[in-house]
C-alpha cells in the first residue's frame, strides 16, 4: 500500500459540520482494513482536536497521512494560540466559553484525551499566531 | 444486553434505527460532555444524553456506538435524525430523566466501561 494523504479545509463558523473530516477518516481506515482499535484511536483524537480548531480557533486545515505502519495527523490553525500548553494539557483545564459547554465541549478533556489516544503528540503554539499540533498512531 | 431490551426498560419512543433493535449492547454511558464521552473506552455502548445536537451523533459514531437515548423527553430535529439514520445509530427518547435512566439500566445488569 503506497501512503495516502487527505486534506480537509474546517470552517470555524459551523459547529454543527465539526467531526466532517473525522468521520471520512474514518470511513478510509476502516475501508483500508486498520483494526477497529486504531481507527478508533485515530477517530477519537483527530475529532477532539477538529472540535478544538472549530470552538477556539475559528477553523483551520487538517492533513492526514496514511501509512500501513504510521497514521500521521498535523492540524494547523491561525487562531489565538495556547499561552500555557502544559496547563491546558492537564485534565479540567479549559478557557471554553460558556456557549462552548453547553455544546457538549469544554470540559477539559480535548488535550488529554488526544494524548491518550495517540503515541506522539506535539503542539507548537504562538500566542497570536497559531497552532500546529503533529500526532502520530503507530498501528502494532 | 438487546436494544430493544433498553426501549423496554426505558419506556422509550424509537426514533429511527427500528431495523436495528436486535443489536447487543455491553456498556452504558451517561452524559452531556462529549469529551467525556470520548474519554472512556466502551465496546457496543448505549448513550444516554439530555444533550441534543449534531456532535452527540458523531461523538457516537466515532466511538461505534450502537444507540443513542435522549432522556427527559427531549427529541432531535430532523437533521440529527439524518445523521443518525445515515451512521446505522439507533435513536431514543425516554421522558425519565438522566438518574434514573441510568439507574434503570443499571439495575438490569448494564454496567459502564473502563476508562482508557
Amino acid at each position: 500500500m503506497s501512503n495516502l494523504t487527505l486534506h480537509f479545509n474546517v470552517s470555524g463558523d459551523d459547529f454543527t459540520r465539526a467531526g466532517e473530516a473525522s468521520g471520512a477518516v474514518k470511513k478510509t481506515l476502516k475501508d483500508l482494513g486498520f483494526s477497529h482499535e486504531i481507527v478508533r484511536n485515530v477517530v477519537i483524537a483527530l475529532y477532539e482536536a477538529e472540535i478544538n480548531l472549530v470552538i477556539h480557533a475559528g477553523g483551520g486545515e487538517i492533513d492526514v497521512e496514511i501509512a500501513p505502519d504510521c497514521i500521521s495527523m498535523v492540524l494547523t490553525d491561525h487562531g489565538p494560540g495556547i499561552p500555557d500548553v502544559a496547563l491546558a494539557m492537564k485534565e479540567g483545564y479549559s478557557t471554553a466559553p460558556d456557549n462552548v459547554r453547553a455544546l457538549g465541549f469544554g470540559a477539559g478533556m480535548g488535550l488529554p484525551n488526544i494524548k491518550k489516544y495517540t503515541d506522539e503528540m506535539i503542539i507548537d503554539s504562538k500566542v497570536g499566531e497559531g497552532t500546529t499540533m503533529y500526532l502520530k498512531v503507530y498501528p502494532r | 444486553m438487546k436494544v430493544y431490551e433498553i426501549k423496554e426498560i426505558l419506556d422509550a419512543e424509537v426514533i429511527c434505527g427500528e431495523e436495528f433493535m436486535d443489536r447487543d449492547v455491553f456498556t452504558a454511558c451517561g452524559s452531556d460532555m462529549m469529551s467525556d464521552v470520548l474519554a472512556y473506552v466502551k465496546e457496543q455502548a448505549v448513550l444516554l444524553s439530555g444533550l441534543v445536537n449534531p456532535q452527540v451523533v458523531r461523538t457516537a459514531e466515532m466511538m461505534d456506538m450502537q444507540c443513542i437515548v435522549f432522556v427527559r423527553g427531549k427529541h432531535p430535529d430532523e437533521s440529527i435524525i439524518s445523521l443518525a439514520e445515515a451512521r446505522d445509530i439507533v435513536l431514543m427518547s425516554t421522558k425519565n430523566a438522566m438518574f434514573a435512566s441510568c439507574g434503570m439500566l443499571y439495575e438490569k445488569g448494564l454496567r459502564g466501561g473502563a476508562m482508557k
